[in-house]
């Protein structure tokens, strides 16, 4: 694999999970600071336990009975709905059509809901503290196994993409347990933004290229080759710069006309 | 019950997310390139107009969305 093909997977698994770790960590220290770490640990150990044998089996599954083309195909669509979905979101909050996603607002509701639930004991452990932190680090977590594994195995370097994301959980961990607090200063809305150009690059890539599995079944090739990466990720970054400026006169030009 | 039905509700969420509308314009764009494909159109030509439809059906998707 080319050198700007390992940093683009470096970097883009790397931003990806650091976001949805953010995420996790955001939802595991509202649990931990207003039901106990005892649970909130439990619950967040589980989760990863669960997503392991997830990874694998979901690993295995997809790199032994999916050829090249059809595994590009599918991993391909997949990540290009997932990141213009994200660029959606990015393009709404910056054009100021949407709120901005906001860590502190989040920990507060989820401080809120917790101090309201009531007390419920399982195996020794506060069941709402369990499951609250189990179900936001599994469901985070899926979100990064997805990514690794996908931009792994299109690029042929599982563990990079694996070692990237583990690099971001251990950054966010560390700064959790420096500051005990939603890691507010984190420009989420902005990581958020190149995530999805970068992953709605690559799906684009992938999911063309994909469709050479109804083409005698290789790979479709792009013109320049792997050298088409950064045109696409100009012409998404461009397009989404368009839409910024014109959807809030889409919005505006609607409501003088409702 | 209750399982299955929560695995479908977070595959779908998962998947599909808060605008069904981009899953739509994703799959349509690449069915359309399947067909130019299908139909003898070059290989090089179907990757780039399959591109600028997936652009174009992001950007319909999007006005759309903004303009309800």
């Amino acid at each position: 694999m080319a050198h700007h093909a390992v940093w683009g997977l470096v970097l883009a698994t790397f931003v990806a999970a650091f976001v949805e770790f953010v995420e996790a960590l955001t939802i595991v220290l509202a649990m931990g600071l207003t039901r106990g770490w005892r649970s909130a640990l439990a619950g967040t150990g589980a989760a990863l336990v669960a997503l392991a044998g997830f990874t694998a089996v979901v690993g295995y599954a997809l790199a032994t009975w999916l050829p090249r083309s059809a595994l590009q195909l599918v991993v391909g669509v997949l990540l290009l709905i997932f990141g213009l979905q994200w660029l959606r979101k990015a393009i709404l909050r910056s054009a100021g059509l949407k709120a901005q996603h906001d860590e502190t607002q989040e920990y507060r509701e989820q401080t809120q809901a917790a101090r309201a639930a009531g007390e419920q004991r399982r195996f020794g452990l506060d069941w709402f503290g369990f499951v609250v932190s189990f179900k936001g680090v599994f469901l985070e977590g899926v979100e990064v196994v997805f990514i690794v594994i996908t931009f792994g195995l299109n690029a042929g370097n599982v563990p990079v993409a694996a070692a990237s994301a583990l690099v971001a959980g251990l950054v966010v961990a560390a700064a959790g347990v420096v500051a005990s607090r939603p890691l507010s200063a984190v420009p989420e809305n902005t990581l958020k933004y190149a995530v999805g150009l970068l992953l709605a690059t690559y799906g684009t890539f992938w999911s063309v290229e994909g469709l050479g599995v109804l083409h005698g079944g290789r790979s479709l090739e792009w013109p320049g080759g792997d050298l088409a990466l950064p045109v696409i990720l100009a012409g998404w970054l461009v397009l989404s710069r368009i839409l910024v400026t014109v959807l809030p006169k889409v919005r505006a030009r609607e409501k003088v006309g409702a | 019950m209750s399982i299955v039905r929560a695995i479908g509700r977070f595959a779908y969420d998962f998947v599909i997310g808060d605008d069904w509308k981009i899953a739509a314009a994703v799959v349509s764009a690449l069915l359309v390139g399947a067909l130019l494909l299908v139909a003898g159109v070059p290989a090089v030509a179907v990757v780039l107009v399959t591109a600028g439809l997936v652009a174009a059906a992001f950007t319909a998707a999007m006005v759309i969305d903004v303009r309800r």
